[in-house]
């Protein structure tokens, strides 16, 4: 599984960064994001699911979080 | 200059305000919401080119203002920014033109249709007199409360009551993350609401994966009594969840108690008003009308003491 780590971006950098790496991945496939703790865990999984990716869990790490999120369709 | 008849009734409404410049006026128009199409602006544009100074203003409220225009052309004004359906703006002892953020059709965080309930205030309200002071009214999407309505003599907030269908939780955790109110907390693997908490932002609902948080209602938390300038007061909550299609009636109400309670008490705000006649007045008129959303009970409008003197410095 592909991660993409995105800790120490701001946003919404991390946001855009996020969805030009979708740009690239099939539909229906599983990734991983590492996010910092603060706006960005807050902001980018909910920008991510009003752009129609399905958000499938967010797990506390060791200072930052992971989000595992499936790709959607257009 | 030529002497030319100008049409009073184009005054009477206000709108005109007086310059340094002997016989200038600005022009203030009329934008309910801040928003209006590109073809009124560039009818706006046309208008200040001819007439104005080449520059606009925008007011604090949305209007825009036109600069240095003679009084000798304000009918021709009027009539041409009538051609795209622009209108002049009130001021005096008026309801003005309510204010309102972007809303909930393009902002991801507006929770309801804020310019449309700002139209239908500007439709329905617009310049009626109060017989006292400026009445302002201002429209917020979402808590964040860019407006600032508890600024205005009525201020709507949107706000929605979030619910959760336990069984369609997958416990990511994201919903009790996103709240910072603190109103949601994880335990054994589901979120649990503390209602008390909750200033009714709808994150967790957003932010939810599978829908688990939805909308249990909709609607305005409302403020009342609220004004800046030189004595400010902060508006108090009088009422949550007012359905957006009651929004123009509540205001109704509430200029109707001020209309009364104000008489023969010349220039004052509706806030001084509640505070010299009792916050249970007003909450008391308004649950005639609308005992479902009304609170149990509030508090006077809130002094700002930011005065100059501050208090005990003579
Ligand atoms: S009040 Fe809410 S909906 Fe309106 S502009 Fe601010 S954040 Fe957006
Ligand atoms: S509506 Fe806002 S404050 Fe209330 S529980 Fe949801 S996230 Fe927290
Ligand atoms: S965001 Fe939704 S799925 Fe995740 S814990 Fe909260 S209610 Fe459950």
């Amino acid at each position: 599984m592909q991660t993409i780590d995105l800790r120490g971006v701001t946003c919404p950098t991390n946001f855009v960064m996020a969805k030009l790496e979708l740009e690239d991945i099939e539909a229906g496939t599983t990734v991983e994001f590492l996010l910092d703790d603060g706006e960005p865990v807050k902001n980018v999984p909910r920008s991510l699911k009003d752009e129609g990716h399905k958000l499938l869990g967010l797990k506390e790490q060791e200072g930052y979080y992971t989000l595992l999120l499936e790709k959607g369709s257009d | 200059m030529a002497e030319q008849k100008i049409d009073l009734r184009n005054l009477k409404a206000g709108g005109f305000i007086k310059e340094r410049g002997k016989d200038l006026f600005t022009v203030r128009l009329r934008v309910p919401g801040g928003r209006l199409s590109v073809d009124r602006l560039a009818k706006i544009a046309e208008v200040a080119q001819k007439y104005g100074k080449g520059y606009v203003h925008l007011s604090v409220r949305q209007s825009i203002e036109l600069i240095n225009v003679n009084f000798a052309d304000f009918d021709a004004v009027v009539a041409e920014l009538g051609e795209e359906q622009q209108k002049v703006a009130s001021c005096g002892a008026r309801v003005r033109v309510p204010t309102a953020c972007g809303g909930c059709e393009y902002n991801p965080n507006g929770l309801v249709d804020t310019q449309k309930s700002a139209l239908e205030v500007d439709d329905k309200l617009f310049g009626t007199a109060t017989g006292h002071h400026k009445f302002k009214v201002c429209f917020a999407g979402c808590p964040f409360d860019c407006p600032k309505s508890a600024t205005n003599d009525v201020g709507f907030q949107g706000a929605v009551w979030p619910r959760l269908e336990a069984d369609a939780c997958i416990g990511c955790g994201l919903c009790a993350k996103s709240c910072t109110e603190g109103a949601l907390a994880m335990a054994d693997g589901k979120p649990v609401f503390d209602a008390k908490k909750c200033i009714y932002c709808g994150d967790c609902i957003k932010v939810c994966p599978t829908s688990a948080w939805s909308a249990a209602k909709k609607g305005y938390t409302v403020r009342i009594g609220g004004k800046w300038g030189r004595r400010p007061l902060v508006g108090t909550l009088y009422a949550t969840f007012v359905p957006e299609e009651r929004a123009v009636d509540f205001i109704a109400a509430v200029l109707a108690w001020y209309q009364e309670k104000a008489e023969g008490a010349g220039r004052v705000r509706l806030g001084d008003i509640i505070i010299r006649e009792g916050w249970q007045s007003l909450l008391d008129h308004l649950r005639r009308d609308f005992a479902d959303f009304v609170v149990a009970e509030t508090t006077a409008p809130q002094v700002i003491v930011n005065q100059i003197p501050l208090p005990g410095q003579a």
